[in-house]
């Protein structure tokens, strides 16, 4: 066969290849709302979560379910899950999603790593509800036991209370050994690992409804050593709702950003005070809209009951505790991870917090009568084999 | 029909042999593996060179099919079957809009390659690059210009058509190289006997080339399939598409401790899935028939 050796063909394929090329490159500019004054309301947004549906986030599925966002004003609200590859700081960058709930350290490192900004208008976790747990008898009944341990850890920016809970007991984080763990609790229960991570209100829950094989019984808390990084100087505040900083200078999304609090805030209101009635709401959500295959009612009511203390902690729901925050801050810049890498570097932007949107929400609820800050009285919850 | 009822029974025999194979190594095999060289008191040190039997690393094989017709997630849900079901007929129609694309795209550049040198040159060292680039890098990029692309508002792009890009990115190469290989198969001879018939390049491309290019076409077709599967299983997971069975594994792989049989299912679901597409292919080069004098007995 001949190949014939046209020049123009060649020179037109090699400018197509190109063009595509930085087509691909040329991400289009966000556009930045610029007028002033009267605006239209926005009425429809999307919400991205940093995990699949569960009762982590039953306030924004409740809000949805009770009609708290259309109270606001909104025809559409989109609630978008993550598998764990959406990193929901990202997505908020990137302009995908208008609000996001994220952990403050992650958001932190992305910030100064890319130099973006974002604002965390409303913390709803108030405390840390992360766990290092070990079998009894493997001597890790605190951070100083670490040392020389293998610790798991499901990385992805959740490892950093580790390091700075160890920062803060003067332990080389170079000492331990830290293990990636999937998100099931095997590691631990196969012995891969001396300590593993856990949420008070997933994993820790779900390895009490796995059989001790010694007992032909579900394990019990008695059987476990635990870690609560609440108790350390490690604690970072989580699940935060993060805001676009520089959209909120636009009049339309500021005045989203606080209808948008006040609608979740019911919904956690609800969820205080119903926790049965909202992991139900949740769990429906996720078997049908989501057509997601969240563990069973009974693991997501523990969830709900767990998730409920980390957020009623006694103050008015979401503010940003200014010491809190600074532990936060601290720990995060003091956090040193296994390769000598620093979490930041430097102190976050005075924007990188503001309770300027959950105050104003807070108020109009206030005056419409909602107890904003109310306690949270624990129920029982008994877990079954598989949580179904 | 003999020989294919002889196939069957063959076919049978393999899976019989890999179930009774699971469950003689579950049976034999130690429960927490056998590792060598590990220190005593340092956890997770050593090489384990023989795996877990234990039931949440290898459930019964008559657990995984029971759990299969117990409910997904509790409560009123549907036995797991169904969801499973609908999982991968989801990702099937993707990886099939994935495949499509990835046949027309790699077909065109096959022709393209072939017709001109200079592109094959210019061409063949980037799609051999292409594939080197992890699919889990280039999934979130094709998410975000798509979402882009939605948000501009004129032309719809769903999520879905994310995933079948990204599908067809892997399904694309083998039928490129594949197409190009097969147009080039041909003999010197007749090819100069075309051109003693003064034929140009369209009648030696239908009469000749395209004829010649079908045994090596069809094994291209049927890894596309599979690339496209797996590129689509893969996707789904890395932008978070709801309802396709990649993101039904992930989901259930996460309650493994407490309910170990639960991710086998959308496992044994994505394995038909495969033989499925790879199936259907097999059903293109059954029209083919009369091209295939070339290729050994099918």
């Amino acid at each position: 066969m001949r190949h014939s050796t046209r020049r123009g063909l060649t020179v037109a394929s090699v400018a197509a290849a190109t063009a595509i090329a930085l087509a691909a490159c040329s991400a289009p500019a966000p556009d930045t709302g610029t007028d002033t004054g009267d605006f239209e309301p926005i009425t429809s947004i999307k919400l991205q979560l940093q995990w699949l549906p569960q009762a982590q986030f039953a306030g924004y599925y409740v809000a949805l379910d009770q009609g708290y966002f259309e109270d606001e004003g909104f025809d559409t609200v989109d609630i978008v899950p993550s598998g764990g590859d959406i990193v929901p700081q990202d997505a908020l960058v990137a302009g995908d999603v208008d609000f996001a709930v994220a952990w403050v350290p992650k958001v932190l490192g992305t910030l100064e790593a890319t130099g973006a900004e974002l604002t965390d208008i409303a913390q709803v976790y108030q405390k840390s509800g992360t766990l290092q747990v070990s079998f009894k008898g493997d001597g890790v009944s605190s951070v100083s036991d670490f040392e020389g341990k293998r610790i798991g850890s499901w990385g992805f920016g959740n490892e950093w209370e580790i390091f700075a809970a160890m920062a803060a007991e003067d332990l080389d984080s170079t000492s331990v050994s830290i293990t990636t763990q999937d998100f099931s609790m095997n590691a631990l229960l196969d012995g891969d690992v001396d300590a593993a991570q856990a949420m008070t209100y997933n994993e820790w829950a779900q390895i009490l409804e796995v059989v001790n094989p010694a007992t032909g019984k579900l394990y019990q808390p008695e059987d476990f050593d635990v870690v609560s990084y609440e108790d350390t100087d490690g604690a970072m505040l989580q699940d935060a709702l993060w805001a676009d900083t520089k959209r909120l200078e636009d009049p339309a999304y500021a005045d989203a950003a606080v209808r948008f609090l006040k609608a979740v805030t019911k919904g956690w209101i609800f969820a205080r005070d119903n926790p049965e009635q909202a992991a139900e709401i949740t769990y429906n959500a996720a078997i049908n809209a989501e057509a997601a295959f969240p563990v069973g009612p009974v693991h997501q009511l523990w969830q709900m009951n767990e998730v409920n203390k980390l957020i009623w902690a006694g103050g008015p729901f979401g503010l940003v505790d200014q010491a809190a925050w600074d532990k936060t801050v601290k720990g995060a810049l003091a956090a040193v991870n296994q390769d000598g890498l620093n979490l930041i570097t430097a102190e976050p932007a005075d924007s990188a917090y503001s309770n300027t949107y959950i105050q104003k929400a807070l108020d109009e609820l206030a005056a419409d009568g909602v107890v904003v800050d109310g306690a949270y009285t624990p129920i029982d919850v008994t877990l079954t084999e598989g949580g179904q | 029909m003999s020989r294919s009822r002889a196939a069957i029974a063959w076919g049978a025999l393999g899976v019989l042999a890999v179930l009774v194979a699971w469950e003689l190594y579950k049976f034999l095999g130690p429960a927490d593996g056998l590792i060598v060289g590990a220190v005593a008191g340092e956890t997770g040190s050593g090489v384990m060179i023989l795996p877990r039997t234990n039931d949440r690393a290898m459930p019964h094989i008559w657990d995984m099919v029971a759990r299969l017709f117990q409910s997904a997630s509790g409560g009123d849900t549907p036995p797991l079957i169904v969801p499973v079901v609908t999982a991968a007929l989801t990702t099937l129609g993707i990886a099939a809009v994935g495949w499509l694309i990835g046949v027309a795209v790699g077909a065109l550049l096959g022709l393209v390659m072939q017709r001109w040198r200079l592109a094959e040159w210019g061409l063949l060292p980037w799609i051999v690059v292409s594939q080197t680039v992890p699919l889990i890098a280039f999934a979130p990029l094709i998410a975000s210009i798509g979402s882009q692309v939605d948000r501009a508002g004129t032309v719809p792009w769903p999520q879905w058509l994310s995933v079948a890009v990204i599908a067809s990115y892997l399904a694309f190469f083998p039928v490129a190289v594949g197409v190009l290989r097969g147009l080039e198969s041909p003999d010197r001879i007749h090819l100069d006997l075309m051109r003693t018939y003064a034929a140009g390049y369209w009648p030696t491309l239908f009469r000749l080339r395209l004829p010649a290019a079908v045994p090596h076409l069809l094994p291209a077709l049927r890894l596309a399939a599979a690339n496209a599967v797996v590129g689509a299983v893969v996707a789904e997971v890395s932008i978070g598409m709801r309802g396709g069975i990649g993101r039904m594994l992930i989901q259930l792989a996460g309650q493994g401790s407490s309910d170990p049989a639960a991710p086998w299912g959308p496992t044994f679901g994505s394995i038909a899935l495969g033989l499925v597409a790879a199936g259907s292919v097999a059903l293109v080069g059954l029209g083919l028939r009369n091209y295939r004098r070339g290729e050994a007995a099918v």
